[in-house]
């Protein structure tokens, strides 16, 4: 008797738990290995560059709030940065402290999101536990600083709206103390653990030349050794007076960009063991803006390091309150595009495993 | 114009135009092309100023006459700086008429746009440059224009060429400017650091840019994005379809005359 096989045509998501969102991967499946996939997306497009043309730049703010939503800091950053980089708007040294803060606590939070639904993902239920307990405290902290626990609309163009609560220095110490004494039971509880090895390494693998043709960015690039953050190569904000290293993977698989990201956490910690330390005792936290903000006719480029990789935002102004063009290089949207070519040839179970390793958010990826 | 009257109405003049007027440099020029219309102004003021020395409001022909003196300051500055970029080209026609600013140390990324100019003619072809600049708002980021037909040769030099390497694509972008269309391109050479903003002018009518996927295989997303946002062609893309809007989509709404179909959505 002959064995009849025929190409399946299976349809993953938008609504799956895996896809973290509302992503559609049409997959072309020979038995169970991958021969084609095509990512579809937009299911969670609002328009928000439409949107922003019709709005003045502080009524942007909440908007960028909702793209990442697991990082909406680094949003709030990114759009403040290029205004007042626009303007010439210096902003005073309490706030730039608060910012950086802010920015690596979310960092953290980010990062433990990942870990804990890329085991999930993968079939190991705990470490979910352990991540959303210790990303808990971190939106206490952040819904202690600006009252909310998601969508933050903390920072302002010239500063941070609120500043730090009384004693609420000394609780992000003692969470940072907390913290590295948990990432170490992390790495204990999972890194080395034969099943979750025999998953991540040598899966979903490229090198440093296509990471850069297509464009990735963020713990996707470093993984394969390529040393770029752009905390360290274009330094922004006040991260230049801090020390941390950028950690860096060396063969590109789920393995490596799972090493990078928990090494980020430390370093991440670093650098607000230090910020922590040298925190101004007062000052003021909202510079000198003008109370119509109406950057001069022209363009800017700004980009930071946000927790998926490399955020841009292009601003292109005609001298109004409202910006005539404003344009997000949004990490997870370029990050995703290599999903096609790392799942043909892969069993469907590395469908996941895969799909995970990239970290994308779908708010971003859909703007 | 008295002293405290500037002064009374420097925050409105502000607004117009902000932190640009205290610049030494564009005061000459200020003065020079608003001469037909300030003496009037003023005297007009003196007249007023027993009355109601303090809070008038700057009358529309006052306020007319600034708005052209900044104006032409900023022109004049424009045309300075483009000289310059233009290094050998236009010099000659826009030193004689206004007054050389003071000297300003001159950027260190103007060498690196010269460079990039040269290298362009040279390579690429004579009129490959429509213009050439610093942008200023953006820590002098050297700023190319160039034109559509030459721009794939163009992309591969900048590449590939030696002087370049911009091996990563940082951002695609596409603005609608009411008068053209306009793709962003940011390059980036990740050994040096050295960025370039890119920049390819298109037809509204019908705007087409060629792709760039066979060189940077991440504008593959960005041309999309960009085809289903503002209807700019990319020929050469090997998959140009919508990615953001459903198939059905009727127009590109970040075009400016984008008409929604249902205005109640």
């Amino acid at each position: 008797m002959t064995t009849r096989t025929e190409e399946l045509l299976l349809n993953v998501g938008p609504q799956h738990p895996s896809t973290h969102g509302v992503l559609r991967i049409v997959v072309k499946l020979d038995g169970e290995i991958v021969t084609e996939a095509e990512p579809v997306t937009g299911y969670l497009h609002r328009g928000t560059e439409k949107l922003a043309e019709s709005l003045n730049y502080t009524q942007i703010i909440p908007y960028t709030d909702r793209m990442d939503y697991v990082s909406a800091m680094t949003n709030n950053y990114v759009l403040c940065y290029a205004v007042e980089k626009m303007m010439g708007i210096e902003v005073p040294e309490r706030a730039q402290f608060l910012r950086l803060i802010a920015m690596e606590l979310q960092r953290i939070a980010s990062h433990l999101v990942w870990w804990g639904t890329y085991l999930l993902d993968i079939g190991a239920l705990s470490p979910f536990l352990f991540a959303f307990n210790d990303r808990e405290r971190i939106l206490q902290l952040f819904n202690e600083l600006c009252g909310a626990r998601l969508t933050y609309n903390y920072m302002r163009i010239g500063g941070v709206k609120w500043d730090a609560p009384e004693g609420w220095i000394d609780r992000v110490k003692q969470f940072v103390k907390d913290m590295k004494s948990h990432l170490d039971e992390y790495h204990n509880l999972v890194s080395g653990n034969e099943i979750f090895l025999s998953r991540v390494k040598g899966v979903g693998a490229y090198d440093a030349r296509t990471a850069i043709e297509y464009g990735l960015s963020g713990p996707n690039l470093r993984c394969t050794g390529v040393k770029w953050d752009l905390r360290k190569n274009e330094p922004y904000c006040i991260y230049d007076r801090f020390e941390f290293d950028v950690p860096v993977g060396k063969n590109g698989d789920c393995y490596d960009r799972y090493y990078v990201r928990m090494e980020e956490i430390r370093q991440s910690l670093r650098i607000l063991e230090q910020a922590l330390e040298q925190f101004p005792p007062e000052g003021e936290t909202m510079g000198k803006v003008p109370r119509v903000i109406r950057p001069p006719v022209g363009e800017v480029f700004v980009r930071i390091e946000s927790p998926r990789g490399e955020l841009g935002c292009y601003i292109v102004s005609r001298g109004k309150a409202e910006p005539y063009r404003l344009k997000f290089r949004r990490p997870s949207f370029v990050n995703l595009q290599i999903l096609p070519k790392l799942l043909v040839g892969e069993s469907m179970t590395n469908l996941v495993t895969i799909l995970g390793s990239i970290d994308i958010v779908l708010g971003e990826v859909d703007g | 114009m008295s002293e405290e009257q500037k002064q009374e109405q420097s925050p409105v003049n502000g607004t117009e135009q902000p932190e640009r007027a205290p610049e030494g440099g564009e005061r000459p020029d200020a003065g020079a092309a608003a001469s037909g219309e300030t003496p009037a102004a003023a005297a007009e003021g003196e007249a007023a100023a027993p009355a109601k020395p303090e809070r008038r409001p700057l009358t529309p022909e006052e306020r007319e006459a600034r708005r052209q003196a900044a104006l032409a300051a900023r022109a004049a500055k424009a045309a300075a700086a483009g000289g310059e970029g233009a290094a050998a080209a236009g010099s000659a026609a826009t030193g004689g008429d206004a007054p050389e600013a003071p000297p300003k140390p001159p950027s260190p990324n103007q060498p690196l746009l010269d460079r990039a100019v040269q290298l362009i003619r040279e390579l690429v072809a004579e009129d490959a440059v429509e213009e050439a600049s610093l942008n200023e708002l953006n820590d002098d980021l050297p700023t190319l224009v160039i034109r559509a037909e030459h721009w794939l040769k163009t992309a591969e030099l900048l590449r590939d060429h030696e002087n370049f390497r911009c091996q990563y694509l940082r951002n695609v972008a596409g603005v609608d400017h009411e008068t053209h269309m306009e793709v962003v391109y940011h390059l980036l050479n990740m050994d040096s650091g050295v960025m370039y903003c890119v920049k390819v002018r298109t037809d509204r009518d019908r705007p087409s840019v060629p792709s760039v996927v066979p060189l940077w295989k991440t504008a593959d997303w960005q041309e999309r994005e960009i085809y289903d946002l503002l209807g700019i062609d990319f020929p050469g893309h090997p998959d140009l379809r919508r990615i953001m809007l459903t198939d059905d989509w009727v127009g590109h709404p970040l075009r400016k005359d984008y008409v929604p179909v249902d205005p109640e959505v």
